[in-house]
């Protein structure tokens, strides 16, 4: 695992995101400190750590989810495909478009399972029926959903079990061809084997998709990412191969973290 | 956790009780070809059960904790590394075993038609393994890596006992062809014994380091 300075050194195209130094603030409540790390494409990172260590923060800076908190304030830098998100002139709408998000407590809109998905489609201007309906159907089945909906489309979402409702929801966020897919605690909320489900797909999509995961399981990072991150006040303590993370990690805290020693 | 780590406190003790107790059996085996002590080797011989037990339930608990646990990192080196450990001590007590045999075999002959002192080779080997249950008690790295380099003095004493025994053989020392051999064979199960010493040293440099040693490829 190169450190960041031999990352810095390398191609900015290598990878697809990176935040540099990041602060960040809820008024003057210092949330994040100096956070560099980066992500390549096609690769799941996980994001770990005790409750209130700034992941979740750190995954919102990412699409700029957090400028909807007024108090919030940015230092530093974060870039996707090597231009900085936090620029002047960025269209924050098309930013989240590419960087799409998926939230723990599924919440699909209160329409059709149809219009679920095609309402990202339709916001932004496409109305060729043809195409909206290949494009639904494609993001039901890179969902790995299409099979349980495909003869019920016209049926409230939220008549569908939590698990089949995530999974709208994730349908939902690629329908709009992002580039990298953020999951907040993404299965948390879902039993076992709706979990397993999540994490097939998780496995699936990263063949396409760069993807950020927030997760409170130590065993789900372990076993859908290929790199982890550990997060602890505010601060990022590690970062390297999933494997190496938790065979032998290189910091004592990230080994009294997922040996269960605090936390 | 507190649970957690009760239960790899208990491995702990038990690998260790284990190795104790491999321990002495060597030192006593040792004992027994000194003195061509036949009732010391039978009785070395019936008490391997105990051995073999342990070995058992030490495994048994190993994996009952990464059944239920899901152990990471250290935690997981650990209980890895006395997995193999726990087979490397149950395989030193069956080499005891097969000296136990052979002296038996060369204790019928009441006056010997030829020796080798196996003292020095049976204390290096002895040395060698409370060395590296050592380098487990302490998790002394330093320890550990000693006891790699101690292999190549027991190999040297191995080469001796085939010389001389072969020499011995040539000129005619006895007929009791049976008696040379399983003299020989002692030097044998004596070398193997020493090198699962040296595999517990392994084991317990890649507990502590998390890197693989194994088969020399410690500088």
């Amino acid at each position: 695992m190169n450190t960041p300075a031999q990352q810095e050194s390398q191609t900015q195209s290598e990878y697809k995101m990176s935040s540099k130094n990041l602060d960040f603030y809820y008024g003057d409540f210092k949330a994040l400190q100096d956070v560099t790390m980066y992500f390549k494409s096609q690769e799941v990172t996980a994001l770990i750590g005790p409750s209130g260590c700034g992941k979740s923060t750190f995954l919102r800076c990412l699409n700029r989810m957090n400028d909807l908190i007024p108090i919030s304030r940015v230092d530093g830098e974060i870039t996707l495909d090597g231009d900085d998100i936090y620029a002047p002139d960025v269209d924050v709408v098309m930013l989240r478009r590419k960087v799409g998000m998926v939230f723990q407590k599924p919440n699909p809109f209160p329409k059709s399972i149809f219009d679920n998905v095609a309402y990202g489609l339709w916001v932004n201007g496409i109305k060729d029926k043809t195409f909206v309906q290949e494009r639904v159907e494609e993001s039901l089945k890179q969902a790995a959903i299409w099979d349980e909906v495909k003869d019920r489309l016209p049926d409230t979402a939220l008549g569908l079990s939590g698990g089949q409702q995530q999974r709208l929801c994730i349908a939902r966020a690629l329908a709009v061809k992002p580039e990298v897919v953020l999951m907040d605690e993404p299965a948390s909320a879902l039993d076992p084997i709706a979990t397993q489900k999540i994490e097939e797909l998780i496995h699936q999509l990263k063949e396409t998709y760069t993807i950020i995961i927030v997760t409170h399981n130590m065993q789900q990072a372990a076993r859908v990412s290929d790199v982890t991150a550990f997060f602890y006040i505010g601060k990022l303590i590690e970062v390297g191969d999933t494997d190496t993370i938790f065979t032998r990690p290189k910091k004592k805290q990230t080994e009294d973290y997922i040996t269960g020693r605090f936390g | 956790m507190k649970h957690f780590q009760r239960e790899l406190d208990k491995i702990k003790k038990m690998i260790l009780s284990l190795g104790a107790l491999v321990e002495q059996r060597v030192n006593r085996i040792n004992q027994a070809i000194e003195d061509r002590d036949v009732a010391l080797a039978k009785e070395i011989m019936h008490l391997d059960h105990e051995i073999d037990d342990m070995e058992v339930e030490i495994e048994e608990e190993c994996l009952k904790i990464i059944a239920l646990h899901q152990p990471v990192a250290a935690d997981l080196r650990f209980l890895v590394a006395v997995i193999k450990i726990n087979n490397d001590l149950e395989r030193i007590g069956d080499q005891v075993v097969n000296i136990a045999q052979r002296v038996v075999r060369i204790a019928k002959r009441p006056v010997a038609p030829f020796n080798f002192d196996y003292s020095e080779m049976a204390a290096k080997a002895e040395s060698m393994l409370r060395m590296s249950l050592d380098s487990l008690v302490n998790q002394d790295l330093d320890a550990a890596i000693k006891v790699l380099h101690l292999d190549d003095e027991v190999d040297k004493f191995k080469d001796e006992a085939y010389d001389r025994i072969k020499q011995a053989m040539a000129d005619g020392v006895t007929e009791d062809v049976g008696y040379m051999i399983n003299l020989l064979l002692i030097s044998r199960h004596i070398e193997r014994l020493a090198d699962h010493a040296t595999n517990i040293a392994e084991e317990v440099a890649y507990m502590i380091e998390g890197e693989i040693v194994r088969h020399g490829r410690l500088e």
